[in-house]
């Protein structure tokens, strides 16, 4: 395959351009006017925004992104939840359960257990890194059934897509159900969930390579 | 016993110039359970470094409220070495890893992750000398392929002096007859130096001499870390 096929990689500590007042982004720092990479990744240079997409890295929290946890630990008034991160999340009952409930009389363990899965919006995130998620949005719910897959957090906007236009693809070829966390956990549910699964860690492998819609589209027309 | 002659007509005992590199090959990804990991070779010597993490540490009293913790381990092989060396940390290994954590330290963004910790293992394989610049060199590779943020990556090289000729790369026999050694390692982008360690005798000009030396043989080892974390993304059917 020829260079022209592959997005061009930056290494931590790489110049990447002038700032010339534009924002500072995601994976990168400033020294003096001049922005540098922090992480092996893609530099975006966009109108207003400089940013390196990260090609590897563990997941770390920001408010408002969606996640697939899984609770790890029932306490009196919420649940921990691992949420495939250096930080446990914590899930308070208000934020969890809509009816009223009397935390006296109730063990909440009912509502969720240890291993159940639940897709759920951060919802605060400290300085220190103090996690707290919330199941009050659209979309989020105890998911049953189906299996759950990892692949690396950096990857998922690219399994997602522009618009979704990737993740859709493989939800109309394959008919599964499939719900991506930003987190890099995927949950799927459906007869052809193996094909998918197949597709998805494709992507993974190779989402430097441009083009990538295109190769998926042929593997699931098969 | 009799002193070794390291130096015939300008020639080291393995055939080199004086300034001249052993082969050094460098591959990542050779742990594939690590988030990153890098295997490096200075002609005999060969390190593996893998890296885990950020990752939440426990127990929590070892967390910091406002950084994460760098931890480290070099551990030689018992079978690297000519003579059996017996398993588990001693002495020298407890410096070296503290030297290679304090020149990785530098280079890392540990305010990123506070309450979390790196883990950065590395193991000597085979050790012809110049295993604690070897090791940084594969621990800075690693760094770099699991993510980890970083101001730039480390490139180490060791020089000296035997028979009162400046020399680089140490390998085992002159590392241990030499006059002096120094292992250095920087910051090739950023022109900073993360560790600088010396043993024996040099006079004023002899260091500065070493130390333009090993600031260019760590360029050039940045350059060839550079193209091997390219390659890694470039490796496709």
């Amino acid at each position: 395959m020829n260079e022209k096929n592959v997005l061009e990689v930056v290494l931590p500590g790489e110049f990447i351009a002038e700032r010339n007042g534009k924002k500072i982004g995601r994976g990168v720092y400033l020294e003096g006017e001049k922005v540098y990479s922090k992480v092996l990744g893609i530099p975006r240079i966009e109108e207003d925004e400089i940013s390196v997409i990260p090609l590897a890295g563990t997941y770390i929290p920001q408010v408002g992104q969606k996640v697939i946890g899984i609770i790890s630990e029932v306490e009196i008034s919420g649940w921990g939840v691992n949420i495939n991160s250096p930080y446990t999340a914590f899930l308070p009952l208000a934020e969890g359960v809509e009816e009223f409930v009397d935390i006296s009389r109730t063990d909440i363990s009912k509502f969720y257990d240890i291993n159940d899965v639940i897709y759920c919006k951060i919802s605060k995130v400290t300085k220190n890194k103090i996690v707290q998620v919330s199941m009050r949005d659209f979309g989020c719910k105890k998911l049953r059934e189906g299996i759950i897959i990892k692949v690396t957090p950096t990857k998922v906007p690219r399994i997602i897509g522009k618009g979704g236009s990737m993740i859709n693809l493989i939800k109309k070829k394959t008919g599964c159900e499939i719900i991506v966390g930003q987190n890099g956990i995927i949950w799927l549910r459906g007869e052809r969930k193996d094909k998918a699964i197949e597709a998805i860690l494709t992507i993974e492998k190779e989402s430097h390579i441009i083009g990538l819609t295109e190769k998926i589209e042929k593997m699931l027309g098969e | 016993m009799e002193k070794k002659e390291l130096l015939k007509e300008g020639r080291r005992i393995d055939g080199r110039a004086p300034e001249e590199l052993r082969t050094i090959e460098m591959k990542v990804d050779v742990v594939s359970r690590a988030d990153g990991s890098a295997l490096v070779k200075f002609g005999n010597t060969v390190a593996i470094a893998s890296v885990y993490g950020p990752r939440a540490l426990f127990p929590r009293h070892l967390q910091e409220l406002e950084t994460c913790v760098l931890r480290c381990r070099y551990n030689m092989a018992p079978f690297s070495v000519d003579e059996r060396k017996s398993p588990g940390p001693d002495r020298r290994s407890i410096e070296l890893t503290k030297v290679i954590r304090l020149a990785l330290e530098p280079v890392i963004f540990v305010e990123d992750f506070p309450r979390a910790t790196i883990d950065i293992f590395v193991e000597i394989l085979q050790a012809d000398g110049s295993t604690r610049v070897t090791a940084i060199n594969a621990a800075s590779l690693a760094l770099a392929s699991a993510g980890v943020p970083m101001k730039d990556l480390v490139a180490a090289c060791s020089v000296g002096k035997i028979d009162g000729t400046l020399i680089l790369d140490l390998n085992g026999d002159e590392d241990k007859n030499s006059e002096a050694d120094l292992a250095f390692a920087m910051m090739p982008t950023k022109d900073k130096v993360t560790l600088l360690q010396m043993d024996g005798n040099l006079t004023r000009e002899e260091i500065a001499k070493l130390l333009e030396l090993a600031r260019n043989t760590c360029k050039k080892i940045y350059e060839m870390q550079r193209s091997v974390l390219k390659e890694k993304y470039r490796r496709v059917e």
